[in-house]
């Protein structure tokens, strides 16, 4: 055991230095995108005077080093700042009004709350779904339903997601009026309430992540049907059904959790477009409209979010499997 | 707005010419009161706030003046401008000094009464240390203010003004409540006919029917109205066509066909005054030749641009800033059209043979502008002129390309009166003006219709002006492009809507009713 801690405190370490890499890395991208935060604020009434005001407001007249580490500084300390927009906004006037303006993690907290009910109503519906799927395609290996399985799955992962989305609109909302086209969840509702706001873009990531975990099933297991104990397990007259859940697939597990992992990081932190067509309030859009008017607070703030999602998701995957694999669990 | 009046006055004498609303509004089928209003509404941000100094684009607008405050004017659907919370004005001969007679019986949301102090306090907002409001201009021409009683509110302006009513119908100046305006902005306290219930800044905000409205029985017909913010067209559409709100605003116009062919929704259609331009400097060679202008006027197909890049959405511009939702807009004016001859004449005019220009465009100016670009450069070479098209990042187009480039694509959205359209844009020395061109006679007419309080005389000044930027400016207006938005049929409205600004000038919510 102390080797699964000693290998998840270098993990975690190893993620500190990530996320510092990747927000040098933001920091500078957005920096080299044409044009600022004022400049995108003001649009075409960007005078010379107004953009120098701006900037001298929220200190974009500063060198790009004295930003970034001052930034930097505040994040350390759990202080993600206040974005551009907020800040610029509350130096309107000289009314009280800034008192108001919260701070970077209250805009993004709410927004990731929702990202990750999403992402967890996807997985509760997806991840049993392509394991089920996954297995029984072992089972009946290259029978009919092995390939409807194959080709149905593969169909909906190679449409483009807006794609899949407007077909489940259609079929779901418009033709069948089962679930409502908009999902603008928000405080005011129930669990149930959201739950069926939140059915269609759920479904619509389900039939995006479940091709890629229940082929990954799927081969992992048959990779395994061929192995000697899976020869014996059937010689002593088990059933097909019983030698790949008891024997195979704990076996497999290990490459499955790396999968699931990586399409939950996605679900996490991919679903932009799915957001945008459903009307769903999540960390995506707050995070593509910063990008838009180089509001760079929200923006890093986001990405480290992102970062950490990927890089927590991916430990705990790794985690798993040394957990599930007696021969990591127990080194010589 | 002239146009519109026209229109609209045939409507009127045929049915009760009498039976106006207050809002100006011809009394068709009675108006229900209750239910609930769900609008999907692009131009939201996270960070948004019931500051109205701050509110720049529709989702603010139509949630702010168009639901939770008021101004002391608006402007009615019919094109009007009547009183909101201001019962009547009137001018000194020379337009300098207004007097504005308060309604009385106003009360804001949290039971505090309406009076001259909060005009006076909510119109200090724009100019205090700091403030960058968007009104700040309109507010800065005012020299002091005077409260005559609780009920009356004198301006003294630095310079005569016969748009200053207009003015302050703009939905920046809303009015708060003195003394507690930084809770007003916290919570969105106005004296409007609906108050806040929640609000969620880039996502959606609630309001509900505020019982103690002065004008309960004939504004804000609703129980309650939802305003969600979707910024994807297609999304906008969608939500429409399954039901989840009543009217969406921006309608893609490309879907336009689509949705008019279903039976419960309706398009509204209207032409305003955006615009598209293509500015050029007159500082640089060969835009500083009027002949050369006139050559580049002449050589654009105007309707082409119209069909192709609006879809028919829009109306052909005849080279000046003013539009049908202006009142002295001069739509007997007569058109330049497109004339490759006379554009070759031009050119001949000012000793060239030949033109070749650089046009800079990026789909940043206005949506379709490189394809305009290339439709520009397709009719000039019928008239011996090269343009040469030079694509231009949409990201900081802004600052980089427009005021800089000799003749580049852009646009306007257009003002409420003559006089700030063209004292934003078209003045000799104003920072927008995007052309560096200046005319005598043009700029004393300028000063004389501001101050000109009759208005027979003013549509002859503006007739005149919109005349010499056609002949002479420096700008090419192509187009103007409409506002298309789209409801329900379970919503109604009068049977007309306002031009200024989408969704009946962005005030659905305090007209329209449940059907």
């Amino acid at each position: 055991m102390n080797n699964v801690a000693m290998i998840i405190g270098k993990r975690l370490g190893l993620g500190v230095l990530t996320m510092f890499m990747v927000s040098i890395i933001i920091f500078l991208a957005v920096n080299m995108l044409p044009g600022d935060f004022a400049q995108a604020l003001l649009g075409q009434s960007a005078t010379p005077e107004a953009v120098a005001a701006i900037r001298k407001d929220l200190g974009l007249d500063k060198p790009i080093h004295t930003r970034y580490f001052d930034w930097l500084i505040g994040v350390m300390q759990f202080d993600f700042g206040t974005s551009f927009a907020k800040a610029n906004f509350s130096s309107y006037g000289g009314t009280a009004a800034a008192a108001n303006f919260g701070t970077v993690a209250d805009q993004i907290a709410p927004r990731f709350a929702n990202t990750l009910f999403l992402a967890a109503v996807t997985a509760a519906i997806a991840v049993p779904l392509s394991l089920l799927i996954g297995v029984l395609a072992a089972l009946y290996r290259y029978s009919i339903f092995d390939r409807i399985a194959n080709i149905s799955t593969l169909t909906s992962i190679s449409s483009p997601e807006f794609f899949v989305a407007y077909v489940l609109i259609l079929l779901l909302a418009v033709l069948n009026p089962v679930f409502p086209s908009l999902s603008n969840i928000h405080d005011g509702m129930d669990f149930t309430q959201k739950l069926q706001k939140t059915m269609l873009p759920a479904l619509t990531l389900t039939l995006v992540v479940t091709a890629h975990m229940m082929r990954m099933t799927r081969a992992a297991i048959i990779n395994l049907l061929a192995s000697p104990y899976i020869e014996m397990a059937r010689l002593k007259g088990l059933s097909p059904f019983r030698i790949i859940v008891f024997h195979a697939l704990p076996n497999a597990l290990a490459p499955i959790i790396n999968v699931i992992a990586l399409n939950l990081a996605y679900l996490i932190t991919g679903v932009v477009v799915v957001e945008v067509v459903f009307v769903y309030p999540g960390v995506g859009q707050l995070f593509v409209d910063s990008v838009k008017i180089r509001d760079i607070p929200v923006v890093q703030a986001c990405c480290l979010v992102f970062a950490a999602a990927y890089i927590s998701l991916n430990l705990l995957a790794d985690v798993m499997s040394i957990l599930s694999n007696p021969r990591l669990r127990l080194p010589k | 707005m002239t146009m519109n009046i026209s229109r609209r006055t045939a409507l009127k004498t045929a049915a009760a010419a009498g039976a106006l609303s207050v809002t100006g509004m011809p009394a068709m089928a009675a108006p229900k009161h209750g239910g609930t209003y769900t609008i999907g509404m692009s131009g939201g941000n996270t960070s948004d706030t019931w500051d109205s100094r701050t509110h720049s684009d529709s989702f603010m607008i139509n949630m702010g003046a168009g639901c939770v405050f008021e101004t002391l004017t608006e402007v009615s659907s019919a094109g009007e401008l009547v009183g909101e919370l201001a019962e009547s004005w009137e001018a000194s001969p020379d337009a300098k000094i207004w007097t504005f007679n308060l309604r009385k019986g106003v009360k804001f949301h949290n039971g505090k009464s309406f009076g001259a102090d909060d005009v006076i306090a909510s119109m200090n907002m724009h100019v205090e240390e700091g403030a960058k409001s968007a009104a700040k201009p309109i507010v800065a021409a005012v020299e002091e203010m005077k409260k005559l009683s609780d009920h009356q509110v004198q301006f003294m302006l630095k310079s005569g003004s016969a748009d200053f009513p207009y003015l302050v119908s703009d939905y920046h100046i809303c009015i708060f409540p003195a003394g507690q305006i930084a809770e007003a902005i916290a919570n969105g306290i106005g004296t409007g006919p609906y108050k806040v219930v929640a609000f969620e800044p880039g996502v959606r905000a609630m309001v509900t029917k505020f019982d103690d409205h002065w004008d309960a029985d004939n504004r804000g017909y609703f129980a309650e109205v939802e305003q969600i913010y979707i910024g994807d067209a297609s999304a906008r559409v969608n939500a429409l066509m399954t039901s989840q709100v009543d009217a969406i605003n921006r309608v893609d116009f490309k879907s336009v066909k689509l949705l008019d062919a279903y039976i419960n929704i309706d398009i509204i259609e209207v032409t305003g005054n955006m615009h598209n331009t293509f500015p050029m400097l007159v500082g640089n060679a060969p835009y500083d030749d009027v002949n050369v202008r006139r050559a580049l006027k002449y050589a654009v197909n105007r309707q082409e641009m119209v069909d192709k890049i609006l879809l028919g959405h829009g109306a052909v511009g005849n080279d000046h800033p003013i539009g049908p939702a202006n009142q002295y807009f001069a739509s007997d004016l007569e058109q330049t059209e497109y004339d490759p001859d006379k554009a070759k004449f031009y050119l001949k005019e000012a000793g060239l043979s030949s033109l070749d220009v650089d046009l800079s465009v990026s789909d940043g100016a206005f949506a379709g502008a490189v394809d305009a670009g290339q439709l520009y450069q397709n009719s000039g070479s019928a008239a011996g002129i090269n343009i040469n098209i030079v694509q231009e990042p949409a990201d900081g187009y802004w600052s980089n390309v427009w005021l800089k480039k000799p003749w580049c694509a852009c646009y306007w959205s257009g003002r409420a009166t003559e006089d700030w359209m063209f004292s934003t844009a078209y003045e000799s020395g104003v920072p927008w003006n995007d052309t560096g061109w200046e005319s005598e006679r043009f700029q004393s007419l300028l000063m004389q219709g501001r101050a000109e309080l009759d208005t027979s005389l003013r549509g002859e000044i503006y007739r005149e002006m919109q005349g010499i930027c056609r002949d002479e400016g420096a700008t090419v207006v192509p187009m103007y492009q409409n506002y298309v938005d789209a409801k329900s049929n379970r919503v109604e409205h009068s049977g007309q809507t306002g031009n200024l600004w989408m969704l009946d000038n962005l005030r659905s919510c305090k007209r329209w009713w449940s059907a």
